[in-house]
């Protein structure tokens, strides 16, 4: 067994003492992490008062404000009932408990107050509520008296937080670069002195390092040799000659083929976040892809389904299409507002229409037939097979070419969706027999013929 | 498959019957008012197949409604299945595949205040003026559905509430 000297040499040294500063750095590091953190931690975000005079729960009457009372009403909005922040302070509490358990019989005994409410909010019945106890209703006025939540409250520490954290660990990144462009200066000097130690040590032992430039003939320039090359020439001219076709027939064969097709529509409309994010099913607006030939663009009441409730959308949202597409879509909202003459602070249609014109990008000509119902509803084809992923669009474009071999194609790749369908019944027994059982194609019921598409 | 998007058509060689002569569904024409190839039909005209309905859109329609509207449509297993079909198109986003209020928009607390099936006193005539008219937050369907797709999905909706209730269908 041979015991090796244990003996440090100047690099080891080094090293080592880099370790230990490298170590002493992360360590600092982490506690600096660990100071940052606990001083955002410290202020939480404003809690929902809990001490009222009541003694109402307004966590719990958040849970019950969202289940029955958030179809007409807001805390800071008008909506189809009033703003209820602070309603308290307005009426009388007994007063409120007889209103919220049943409105109409209130109303019935000619109380004054509440006739005056219901003939301001349009002669609209409010929903008898038999079903809250007193206890329930103290839960929800209390929570009705949650100030609106100021934002910039919580955002400052956080804001501070991460800047002092940014600016701790900017200092550590500077600190390891430097001492990673010391390391490689020690590097290129230590190359050097082993390139002249070996160099002394070559020339003492007489070896030669240096090279004399040896005489070259003079040689043709390239060009010159490929024009002598007559085969190399006959290659290249046939190689152009094909490039240039591939390249001509791919200009030709794009002409007339819109894929891609996206223009700028007058509202920013967003398919991915409302097909996409929100889940909503395609045939919610293009409702009348399933008993048409077109499948039209939804009419403003669509929207004004939903947003008539959803005026601004989430912070979430809303950050996300500042910072990735350019959008204030809370402004796009305000659009659709304006197109339909919706005001949202009289909660009701006092302004002219103004139909939007959006720009249709799916373009077949005038001379083809294409008939939505009978492929989405007879064949139950999906909506992506042609129109490609739209759940996935910020932007609509046209996903297929849309040319007739493209049609054609699948024409003779799909099969008839045949199940429960009584008008292929009997063709399907007599082509099963004849066949041996290959299912039917649309090719195979006369789907390529030119009638069916081009009368 | 990548598609690059680009803002404007391609080419068009020689385009004779590309552009329509006749008026197309949705185009911009300007001979009608409104720029709008798309007309309303004239008020009280009743084409086919197709019935007005006929209670107005207020407290005293919607409890005629309730009280006396009776469902035409059979209650078959087609319909109910097609009632099921639509009712996931149309009403599961907010009102939930069990209509119990909470669909997918009320979880991501996009709209509120959707009341489950079983916590109102409903009926079917109900039931079908609030998807004709709409009602408070909730607007009016009957522009995305026929009226027999509106019946079909009352029985759909009837069925829910009787397994939120517990009772047998």
């Amino acid at each position: 067994m041979i015991k090796k000297k244990l003996h440090l040499s100047t690099l080891q040294l080094f090293l080592a003492s880099l370790f230990l500063v490298f170590s002493m750095m992360g360590a600092q590091a982490q506690e600096d992490a660990t100071t940052s953190d606990a001083e955002s931690a410290t202020p939480v975000e404003a809690t929902p008062s809990e001490s009222d005079t009541s003694g109402g729960n307004a966590t719990q009457g958040e849970a019950l404000f969202k289940a029955n009372c958030a179809s007409c009403h807001k805390l800071y909005k008008k909506a189809v009932g009033p703003a209820l922040f602070e309603v308290t302070k307005r009426h009388d509490r007994e007063w409120l408990y007889e209103w919220i358990k049943n409105s109409a019989a209130l109303i019935a005994t000619g109380d004054a107050e509440a006739l005056a409410i219901y003939n301001e909010y349009n002669q609209s019945n409010m929903n008898a509520f038999p079903g809250l106890s007193n206890q329930d209703i103290d839960n929800i006025l209390a929570y009705t008296d949650t100030p609106k939540p100021v934002a910039t409250t919580a955002a400052p520490v956080d804001g501070e937080a991460a800047a002092g954290g940014g600016g701790t660990s900017s200092m550590t990144n500077n600190i390891v670069l430097g001492a990673l462009a010391l390391v490689l200066i020690v590097l290129i000097v230590v190359l050097f002195a082993v390139n002249t130690t070996l160099k002394r040590f070559a020339t003492a032992n007489g070896i030669q390092t240096e090279f004399e430039e040896e005489d070259r003939t003079e040689r043709t320039p390239i060009w010159k040799a490929f024009v002598q090359n007559q085969f190399l020439v006959l290659v290249t001219a046939i190689f152009l000659l094909l490039a240039s076709a591939y390249f001509v027939y791919g200009a030709l064969m794009s002409v007339g083929v819109d894929q891609g097709y996206a223009p700028v529509q007058p509202i920013h409309y967003s398919h991915r976040i409302h097909a996409g994010v929100s889940q909503i099913d395609c045939k919610y607006c293009h409702s009348s892809a399933r008993e048409s030939k077109h499948s039209g663009i939804p009419s403003l009441n669509v929207c004004m389904n939903c947003h008539k409730s959803i005026a601004e959308v989430a912070d979430g949202t809303y950050q996300e299409g500042i910072e990735e597409y350019g959008i204030d879509y809370n402004k796009e909202i305000q659009k659709l507002y304006s197109a339909t003459g919706w005001s949202e602070d009289e909660q009701a249609f006092v302004g002219e229409e103004q139909p939007v014109r959006w720009v249709r990008i799916h373009n077949l000509p005038d001379l083809a037939y294409f008939n939505h119902a009978q492929h989405v509803t007879a064949g139950n084809i999906a909506c992506q097979t042609c129109h490609g992923p739209v759940e996935e669009m910020e932007v609509m474009y046209q996903y297929s070419p849309l040319t007739m071999g493209w049609c054609i194609n699948c024409h003779r790749e799909t099969n008839v969706d045949l199940a429960g369908n009584g008008y292929y019944e009997e063709i399907h027994k007599e082509l099963s027999e004849k066949r041996g059982g290959r299912q039917l194609t649309v090719a195979d019921l006369g789907g390529i013929e030119c009638g069916k598409c081009h009368y | 498959k990548e598609v690059d998007a680009k803002s404007n058509r391609s080419f068009q060689y020689f385009p004779n019957m590309y552009e329509s002569v006749g008026y197309e569904a949705y185009q911009e024409g300007a001979i009608f008012p409104g720029n709008m190839e798309a007309q309303k039909p004239v008020d009280g005209t009743v084409s086919r197949g197709w019935m007005p309905y006929e209670y107005e859109d207020d407290n005293d329609g919607y409890a005629s409604a309730k009280a006396n509207l009776i469902n035409p449509v059979p209650l078959t297993e087609d319909h109910l299945s097609n009632g099921q079909a639509l009712y996931g198109i149309y009403c599961a986003i907010c009102h939930g595949a069990k209509g119990n209020g909470v669909g997918y928009l009320v979880e991501t607390e996009k709209i509120l205040g959707v009341p489950s099936y079983d916590a109102r006193e409903i009926t079917e005539g109900s039931i079908y003026h609030v998807m004709y008219h709409g009602i408070n937050y909730m607007g009016s369907y009957a522009s995305q559905t026929s009226i027999e797709e509106r019946w079909e999905i009352v029985h759909f909706v009837e069925a829910l509430r009787a397994d939120l209730m517990g009772v047998p269908r």
